[in-house]
């Protein structure tokens, strides 16, 4: 008895700790971060283009992030959308759960086996390009948005469709006067996470537009700088110069991503609220 | 004069149904003579008269392979309310969702038979279901307000999804709140949310956005069934003023109910309509001994 | 009345043209959204077209034995997976190896131990730890977890369990095993939190019983609670493995790239991902046809944990449903 209890004892405690220990990890990367990468954040550093020889910024690598993330959401967010709608109203049974699996598994696939394809796409016989670049975020992002929008659009509750179409509402005036407007917020939740997840993806980048110059790129037809290709670069430079750049550019991007997630939890978080109420 | 749809002919409303103009009140009416008004406009709603008749022929629904109406012929009267009582899993519920072709939007789910408004077969070739249900409204079992929408948007939701002009939508949304007894509680709040209200001020915005886009039949699935006694008594009292205005079909599994706001009582059992009579009759003295059974509280 | 008769006509034409719309909106609403639901397949297909098209002179070439063999020679043509194969069987066994038991562990305090009020904001902490860039981990774990690992970790390891071959006295910063240590990092939060959905699935009553015949709470994990998830275990485990199996960047910046096949897990390596990554830019096209052959085996590797894993975890559904 005695010592079941010892046992007891001594898994409760490890528990204690794996949960304390996974914390830690996570308090020690971002301190870690905020304390080597705030102390770079300064008017250069955000302004002036990344220099390979020279100090230099990160001011066109994140200009070039922006234009891409930009794309990238103009053509995952509206088609992921849409195959949302498609899943939660129009598919059968049957249908429905294809769609879903193959979007589970398109999300299963690494995302450099994803830069392979955009490369061979877009890239051979052409250039590395921003538009490829883009292409391959989108990609990332299609499945997250989609089965995201699918999850929040499957919680509006029946009677309230029904509600619609009732009132002489066609199925599509219903969808998108009722249905959508019902699950909007938790709809933009999921495409926040998907514009988190996409702007710290490096992988695809790094085979479709990752030789650039140290200029200034808005044309998406070249290939356009980034935050984490120049991240990655800098990271494997010996040059503790460009360490320094690189956690200034992680800082950033780390804020950013943290902002985002932290958005799209509390938007999340009312809609379900409301939801609740009109079960 | 009061304007009345019944001065249309039959042929008219056929022609209404089938290219989809949305409500009686917008029907040609060549009878009326034409008035001239120099006051507010007055919503369409209070000059509003149940003249619609339903009948339904040998109508048959199912659920996959399960068949849950059994061939009911009925006929809902205008300016009489016609209460169906049974119990549950009758097949009252599905038989009134056949009326305004709503039980055709469950996967999986058929209907046959004819239901007739007037003499035009609404689920007949060439009737849009969209039409149909500008012509029959429906308040639900639970309340089931638009839950992004304030109470003033929950009841022009109808008339915009009917294209109404913008500047009839306020009047019309007014005496939308005004006929569901809902004015006096929510003016000067109309743009919260429809949520914010009580379960029985919830249904009486549903029956106002209902009777928003002046439908001719009103069909009411268990309105009361989740509310508290005072919110149900408003709700029967309603059904009594409305009665006038549009022919009025209320399904209920409470039989005070049904005799305290019914003319005509229809009994259903197992997918089959036993009986039909005026509610003193059906409560008092039924000719079928399952109703007297049913009504007395000998099973079920 | 006078309002009636004034717009009937009007709001009666608008009612036809209306109607045009509303019929063809429902057909075009269906259509478009159809159109994008095959879009994603045509996507899932076009990539493994793509990858398999890249890999063919490859496959002709060297056919299953590529997979055997660990020479990986661009000057003369000759291309060997075994080495790859190798790092990314080792580094991310060698990461759930750890990463199981820790998210075990944090999901049984999550369910099980945690006050209240605590669980909601660690099981966000956990997370938010998933959402940290590939990119930044790697740039930690080369710039602070490497050394870190080489000076103290490695050392300790080697001094207590140096007899295993494993932890051999060479050490570097660079290495499977921080490319192992940060994968765990990467796979702990997807673990953990696929462990715990599937730990509340167990039906309290279960639960109950165990601790009203007197057992402790480790009894009532070990006789109700892991038994009753062990499919879920298992599906996050796989969950676990596709993620490890897949990284590229963070993996590529710690493991030091160098190719071999190696006992000692403190040297530099190289993972199938990481090799992609570190190669493609302006390899022949036969390496390139190469690295598409490791990128087929990835694929399917991500593919097969991927899917079992969502199976399972349907499976899971099914069954917390119905109880």
């Amino acid at each position: 008895m005695r010592r079941r209890h010892a046992i007891n004892r001594a898994v409760e405690v490890s528990c204690w700790t794996a949960a304390l220990l996974a914390v830690a990890v996570l308090a020690i990367v971002l301190v870690s971060i905020a304390l080597k990468g705030a102390g770079e954040i300064n008017l250069d550093f955000l302004t002036q283009n990344t220099s390979s020889f020279g100090v230099g910024g990160i001011g066109n690598a994140l200009v070039g992030t922006g234009i891409l993330i930009g794309l990238a959401a103009l053509m995952a967010i509206p088609v992921g959308i849409l195959i949302a709608i498609y899943t939660s109203e129009f598919a059968g049974r049957r249908s429905g759960f294809v769609i879903r699996y193959v979007l589970d598994i398109l999300n299963g696939v690494p995302t450099i086996i994803t830069g392979i394809f955009v490369f061979a796409l877009l890239v051979v016989g052409h250039q590395q390009s921003g538009w490829a670049g883009a292409v391959g975020l989108a990609i990332v992002m299609l499945p997250l948005v989609a089965r995201s929008c699918h999850e929040v659009l499957a919680l509006v509750p029946g009677h309230v469709k029904e509600a619609g179409l009732a009132l002489g509402a066609s199925r599509w005036r219903t969808t998108l006067s009722v249905t959508v407007p019902t699950a909007l917020s938790g709809m933009i939740t999921g495409a926040l996470l998907a514009v988190a997840r996409a702007v710290g993806e490096t992988a695809p980048l790094l085979l479709v537009t990752s030789i650039y110059p140290d200029l200034l790129v808005t044309d998406p037809s070249q290939p356009l700088p980034n935050v984490t290709v120049t991240i990655f670069r800098y990271s494997e430079t010996p040059d503790p110069v460009k360490h320094a750049q690189a956690w200034g550019a992680a800082f950033i991007l780390i804020l950013f991503v943290l902002a985002l997630s932290i958005v799209a939890r509390s938007l999340s978080a009312r809609m379900r609220r409301r939801l609740g109420a009109a079960r | 004069m009061d304007y009345e749809p019944s001065d249309v002919t039959v042929v008219d409303r056929k022609d209404e149904i089938t290219s989809r103009i949305p409500r009686p009140a917008e029907a040609p009416a060549p009878a009326s003579p034409p008035q001239q008004s120099s006051e507010t406009p007055a919503s369409g709603l209070e000059r509003m008269h149940a003249t619609r008749h339903i009948r339904l022929e040998d109508l048959h629904a199912y659920y996959g392979s399960n068949h849950a109406v059994k061939g009911v012929n009925l006929s809902f009267e205008p300016g009489k309310v016609t209460a169906i009582i049974g119990p549950s899993g009758c097949g009252k519920s599905t038989m009134v969702r056949c009326v305004n072709r709503m039980h055709e939007e469950i996967p999986g789910a058929r209907s046959q038979g004819r239901v007739l408004l007037d003499d035009v077969d609404l689920r007949g070739p060439g009737v849009d279901v969209v039409a149909v249900r500008r012509f029959v409204g429906m308040v639900f079992q639970k309340a089931n307000p638009f839950p992004t929408m304030s109470i003033f948007d929950n009841v022009a939701a109808g008339l915009r999804f009917t294209g109404t002009p913008r500047d009839e939508i306020t009047d019309r949304v007014n005496a939308a709140l005004e006929a569901a007894g809902l004015w006096d509680e929510v003016e000067g709040r109309l743009s919260e949310p429809g949520m914010s209200l009580s379960g029985g001020q919830q249904q009486r915005l549903c029956i106002a956005r209902a009777l928003a886009v002046e439908p001719a039949v009103l069909l009411m699935d268990e309105p009361c069934s989740a509310l508290d006694p005072v919110a149900t008594l408003k709700i029967e009292e309603l059904i009594g003023q409305l009665k006038q205005r549009v022919t009025i079909a209320v399904v209920t599994h409470n039989m005070q109910q049904a005799g305290r706001v019914a003319d005509t009582t229809a009994f259903m059992l197992s997918g089959e309509l036993v009986e039909v009579g005026p509610t003193e009759k059906m409560f008092t003295n039924p000719d079928d001994e399952r109703t007297e059974q049913y009504v007395t509280g000998k099973f079920g | 009345m006078t309002t009636d008769a004034a717009t009937a006509p009007s709001s009666l034409l608008s009612g036809q043209g209306r109607g045009l719309v509303d019929r063809f909106g429902d057909r075009a609403l269906y259509l478009i959204t159809l159109l994008a639901a095959i879009l994603s397949g045509v996507i899932l297909g076009g990539i493994t077209y793509e990858v398999f098209k890249l890999a063919g002179s490859a496959i002709s070439k060297f056919g299953l034995g590529f997979l055997t063999t660990s020479n990986w020679d661009p000057v003369h043509e000759q291309f060997g997976a075994a080495q790859f194969i190798y790092g990314t069987a080792v580094s991310s066994f060698g990461a759930l190896l750890i990463a199981t038991p820790l998210s075990i562990a944090i999901a049984l305090f999550l369910t099980e131990l945690a006050p209240r009020r605590s669980r909601t904001p660690i099981a966000v902490l956990v997370e938010l730890l998933a959402g940290v860039p590939s990119v930044i981990l790697g740039l930690w774990g080369i710039l602070v977890l490497g050394p870190f690992l080489n000076d103290t970790v490695e050392p300790a390891l080697h001094a207590a369990l140096g007899w295993i071959p494993l932890f051999g006295g060479t050490y570097s910063p660079v290495g499977l095993f921080p490319a192992m240590v940060i994968l765990t990092i990467m796979t702990v939060p997807i673990v953990s939190s696929l462990t715990r959905e599937v730990f509340a699935t167990v039906p309290p009553s279960a639960k109950e019983g165990a601790l009203a015949l007197g057992g402790t709470r480790w009894d009532m994990m070990t006789t109700t609670v892991l038994p009753y998830s062990r499919p879920g275990i298992i599906a996050a485990v796989m969950l676990g493995l596709w993620r490890a199996v897949g990284e590229a960047i963070a993996v590529t910046q710690v493991i030091g790239g160098a190719p071999g096949i190696h006992a000692n897990i403190f040297i530099p390596a190289q993972t199938m991902a990481s090799q992609i990554a570190a190669q493609y830019q302006g390899a022949s096209p036969l390496n390139q046809s190469a690295l598409g052959y490791l990128a087929v085996v990835l694929l399917i590797l991500s593919l097969v944990f991927n899917g079992v894993a969502r199976l399972l975890v349907r499976g899971v559904q099914r069954r917390a449903k119905v109880s």
